[in-house]
This record gives C-alpha cells, structure tokens and sequence, in this order.
C-alpha cells in the first residue's frame, strides 16, 4: 500500500486536475440536449459551459469539422497543462500516451513522402497531440531513406522501426502495414512499460493499464483480421500486425491468423466471453459474408435502428466502459488514459451529433456513446 | 398583287417561274421534314427533362446516403486525417467514364457510361486497418453509387443542353420556311405568273395594233388602188381632152410605197 502514501508526492496534482477535468465531460443530459438542437448554432450554444472559451471564435453556423477541431483544440489545451505539471513515471506515461499519435503523424508524413508532396503542408494537419519538437525535421527528407533515418534520429519512435521495419519496407510495404506494425511495437512497448517500471509495477496503474492495453490489443487483432478480408493482405504479413498479449494471445491471436472469413473471427473469440457476445450482439456470427454485409448494414441501420450497432460501436463501448471503471482506482496513471479516451470519445459523439444534425439524419442521432 | 409584299428578285421569266416553282416544293419538303425533326427531338427532350428530374431527386438521397457514410468513418476513425490518406493511397482511377453517341434525329448525343477498371487496385483497401476499415469500404460503396449517379446525371444534363440548341436551331429553321421562305416564294410565283400576264395581254394587245394598222394599210392601197384604175380612166379621158397633164403629176405623188410590218 505504499503507493497509497507516496503516489501523491508526484501525481496528487495532476490527478486531482484530471478528475476535475473528468467531472467537465458531458453527461447523459447534455447529450439529450445536443439531440435536441436544430442547428449547429443550437449544439454550439449547448456545448457553451463545457467548450465556451474555445467555440466562442467559430463564426455563425460553424462546419462539424471546424466545430470537432476545437473541441480537439480544447483535449490538447488540456493535455499540454497535465503534461507539463507531470514528473517521474507520469511524465513518461503521458510520453508513451502521446505516441499512439505520433505514429499516425509519421505514418502521415511517410505517404507524402512516398508521394513527394511537399511536407510542411501536412504538417497542420497531423494530430496536435502526436506533435513532437523534432518533427519538423522529418519534412526536410526528400526521399524515403532520408526520412527513415531522420525517423530513426529525431524521434521517440525510433525503437518501434528499429529491428522490425527497414527503409525498403517503407517504399514497398503499403503505409497501414507500417502504421500497423508500429502500433504493434508500440502496445507491446506501452505494455511492458507499465508491467515492468519500476514506479509503476505492483500498483493499481499496472492493474487497470494492463486491462487497457489488452482490450486495445485484442481489438486491433480482431479489426485487422475483419478488415484484412478481401485485400492482398496474407495471412503471415496479418500475424505479424498482432500484438504479441492481450486475452486473446497466444490461441486466439494464432487462430485469428488462421480466420478466412466471419465465421473463423467468431470461433477464433470464441475462448473470451466478452468479444463472444459482442460477436454474437452485431450478427456477425450468422454466417453471412463481411463485404455482402456493408450494403445491408447501410439501408438497415437506418430502419432497424438499435440493430445497425457495428463491431467497432461496441468495442468503442467497451473501451469506455474500462475508461469509466479506470476513474474507481486511485492512486493510478491509468486515469490520464481513461480521461484522454472518454475526451476522445466525447469528441467523436459531438461530431456526430453535429453530424446528424447538419445533415438532417436524426433517426441515427442517439448510435452516440453516453459514458456518465 | 404582284408588286406588294416580299419578292425574290428574279425576272418574270417562265425559266425562273419553274425554278421558283421547284423551290417551293422543295421548301414544303424541307418544312415538313424540319417539323418532324423538330417534333421528335421535342419528345426526347421532354422525356431528358423528367429523366433528369428522376436522377436529381435520386443524386439528393445517394449523396446524403453518402455523405453521412463519410461521417460514419469520421467517427469510427476518430480523425481527420482519412481523407488524405485515401486519396494519397491511390495511383490509379478505379472507377472509369466512357463516352460513346447516340444518334437522335440526326443529333449526335454524347452518353457517359461509367465502368470499373479491371485489374486496377483500389489501393486503399487496406485503409483503417487498425479501426474503421469496414466503415471506409462501405463508404466507398455507397459514394461509388453516388458517382454512378452522377455520372448519369452529366450524360443527361449534356444531352439537355445539346438538345435545347438543336431544337432551337430547328425551329427557328422551321419558322424561317413556313412564314418567310415559303410566303416569299409563293409571292415570287405570283408576281412571275401576273408579270406574265401582262406580257401575254400586251402581246395581245399589240398583236390586235398590227393587225388594224395592217388593216388600215390594206384599206389605203385599195384606196389608192381604185384611184390608180380612175386616174387611169381619166387619164384615158384626158388623153382625149389633152390638157391633164399637170394633174397627173401631182397624184403621181401618192404612188409611194407602202410601208410593211
């Protein structure tokens, strides 16, 4: 229980912040009040208490867009605060938060790369919170082999390519298998970091992390192989994009490489309640084929409603599901997750919402994810 | 009558009045087979308008269809950044337009058929990989439905545009013929036909002059004739009396010759 002594020499500031900052986020009844609004104005002036300071410069009738790039502003505003009150093991948590980002921003830099388009451009519209000072450098490379070793030099993520990817594999591997495979070293990175650090093993940011990463890894294993069907992707390069724990490791992952169709996910999850009923909740298991599926899925979301909840809906649930119980601990990292998670999520509802509304869909409205 | 109205300028020959006869008909030909022309393109047109009406109406709910999908991958992908690596990850147009004619009524219509490439990759299959990948394939699905729609769309809303200029050349062409070419042609025969007339009625006119001044002479040199057969007589007489020679003379005078037409 020394953690419970100690843990708020360091972090007792920053996690009094973020569950202030937790408190902040919409609730149940201001999401029935943002489905209530006519317009963008409307949800605008909802989002008022929460999000005044930073919609307040938007002009009349904002774009979803222009409208979920300030709620993003408002998470970074945020982060940035936590993150330079942060020390020790926290500091570096916060680190290894931002890399999930950092990936896509790389990845993102790599495909204007290989397409020689000019950089800079990409650079305003790469994630505000993977931004890392050297990445500016990163645009300087004119070609793929510069930019490989820049990447190697001037970035965090230089482990992640280290060993597991080379320059050619930048020019010839398509960008998601690079994206991917990063995101791979990364979980399993992340994963030992909380596992073995020495400030957090044996605490409860170990405990509720640990849950965390392995959901987050088995549900990229089971997107893959979803999403794999019907491209050149082959069975040997899929395994290789599945991180090596999470509940699903090692038969689930080994029969997933396996998996040719729905079906095969289905069995493949079969050993883990919790993706099994998911499974069982979207349909999925029912034999019909994944492509045939999208146009179904399309005119039967909009009719049937509650059924048209996809796989991704519920793992996003699910996600904030451990995201809300995270905040139960005390004395945990994990709460910075949690809150970054639920900001995201809250995010994405927003923009949906905004969505509906502007394009006058509200029959879909409420497929929003309400956490509190 | 033959002088008013509008004329061709030709000359009131029978030549010309055959030729404008020829022109007339031809024009009545060329009247009735414009009006047709015209006619049938009007049908296609009317029936291009409600096509056209059907494909807007249609392009309004694909596309809403549509981009509420891209919404959907919006908020499965949770970033921005999709769009860009979509349209990076692709080298090579899947979805295809080909053009070909169709002929109506003599008007060449350009139709655009649209069509997938075969053997060309979509090269974002793999897109969203991670999370959103399904989202990102039904959303091409449903905005390749979109551009099949708007392809559709272009081909009709073209053959509109193309047809509303044919048809006004056409009818302007037809209301060139009935109500300026044909009248102008009748007039032009009419006024051949009375300018003919009249030359007939003056020729008979002048005709009927020549034969009484050819009357009028015939009469004179009978006159003149008789005279001759009593001068002669009363030359004979005179031979007898002896003192008529100065009066000879003078009706000698008269014996001139008589002037022939």
């Amino acid at each position: 229980m020394a953690e419970g002594l100690f843990y708020n020499v360091s972090g007792g500031y920053v996690e009094g912040i973020v569950r202030g900052y937790r408190n902040q986020l919409l609730t149940s009844t201001s999401y029935n009040n943002l489905i209530q609004c006519e317009s963008i104005d409307d949800v605008k002036l909802q989002l008022g208490p929460s999000y005044g300071d930073f919609l307040s410069t938007l002009p009349p009738n904002p774009s979803t867009s222009s409208l979920a790039d300030k709620t993003l502003d408002k998470l970074v505003a945020e982060f940035r605060y936590v993150q330079a009150n942060s020390t020790g093991s926290l500091a570096k948590f916060m680190d290894y938060l931002t890399y999930a980002y950092m990936i896509d921003n790389v990845a993102l830099l790599i495909t204007g790369t290989l397409h020689e388009r000019d950089t800079r451009e990409l650079l305003e519209r790469c994630h505000p919170l993977g931004w890392f000072e050297t990445m500016p450098v990163l645009c300087v490379a004119t070609n793929v082999e510069e930019l490989y070793n820049s990447v190697l030099i001037e970035t965090p993520l230089a482990p992640y390519f280290k060993g597991s990817l080379s320059h050619q594999d930048l020019d010839e591997l398509n960008i998601e298998i690079v994206r991917n495979t990063l995101y791979k070293n990364y979980l399993e990175d992340f994963y030992r970091f909380v596992n073995e650090e020495p400030g957090l093993k044996g605490t409860p940011t170990q405990e509720v992390m640990s849950e965390a990463l392995m959901f987050e890894a088995d549900r990229r294993s089971i997107n893959i192989t979803l999403n794999s069907f019907g491209t050149e992707l082959s069975k040997q390069d899929r395994k290789k994009l599945y991180p090596n724990f999470g509940r699903l490791h090692p038969e689930g992952t080994l029969m997933l490489s396996r998996a040719e169709d729905v079906e095969g996910v289905r069995i493949a999850v079969d050993g883990v309640y919790d993706y099994k009923t998911m499974m069982d909740q979207t349909g999925m298991g029912g034999g019909s084929g994944g492509g045939g599926g999208g146009l179904g899925n399309q005119s039967g979301g909009i009719g049937a409603g509650d059924e048209g909840k996809s796989l991704e809906d519920l793992f996003y649930e699910r996600e904030m599901e451990i995201a809300k119980l995270a905040f139960t601990y005390q004395f945990t990292h994990a709460i910075v997750y949690a809150w970054v998670k639920l900001r995201e999520q809250e995010i994405r509802n927003i923009t949906w919402i905004a969505e509906c509304i502007a394009q006058n869909q509200k029959d879909r409205i409420n497929n929003y994810i309400s956490v509190f | 009558m033959s002088g008013a109205g509008d004329r061709e300028p030709v000359f009131p020959t029978r030549q010309s009045l055959g030729a404008m006869k020829s022109k007339l008909k031809g024009a009545q030909t060329g009247h009735d087979l414009l009006k047709r022309k015209s006619e049938a393109l009007t049908k296609r047109f009317r029936e291009i308008t409600r096509r056209i009406d059907e494909a807007k109406r249609k392009m309004g709910r694909v596309m809403q269809i549509a981009a509420f999908s891209l919404a959907e991958v919006t908020y499965a992908v949770g970033n921005s950044q999709i769009g860009y690596q979509i349209t990076e990850s692709v080298r090579q147009a899947k979805f295809r337009v080909r053009t070909r004619q169709e002929n109506v009524s003599g008007v060449f219509l350009p139709q655009f058929e649209s069509f997938q490439q075969e053997g060309v990759d979509s090269g974002f299959g793999m897109t969203g990989l991670g999370k959103g990948g399904q989202q990102v394939q039904k959303c091409r699905d449903t905005y390749t439905r979109a551009v099949e729609t708007l392809v559709e769309l272009a081909s009709l809303q073209t053959a509109f545009v193309i047809l509303d200029e044919v048809i006004k050349v056409v009818n302007r062409r037809v209301n060139a013929i009935e109500h300026v070419i044909i009248p102008r042609t009748e007039n032009t025969i009419k006024y051949i036909n009375s300018e003919l007339d009249e030359l007939d009625r003056e020729e008979f006119f002048r005709l009927k002059k020549v034969k009484g001044v050819k009357e009028r002479a015939a009469a004179t040199e009978e006159e003149a004739r008789k005279k001759q057969a009593r001068r002669e007589s009363d030359k004979e007489n005179q031979q007898a009396n002896g003192e008529d020679g100065e009066t000879k003379n003078v009706l000698g005078d008269e014996g001139d010759e008589d002037v022939i037409f």
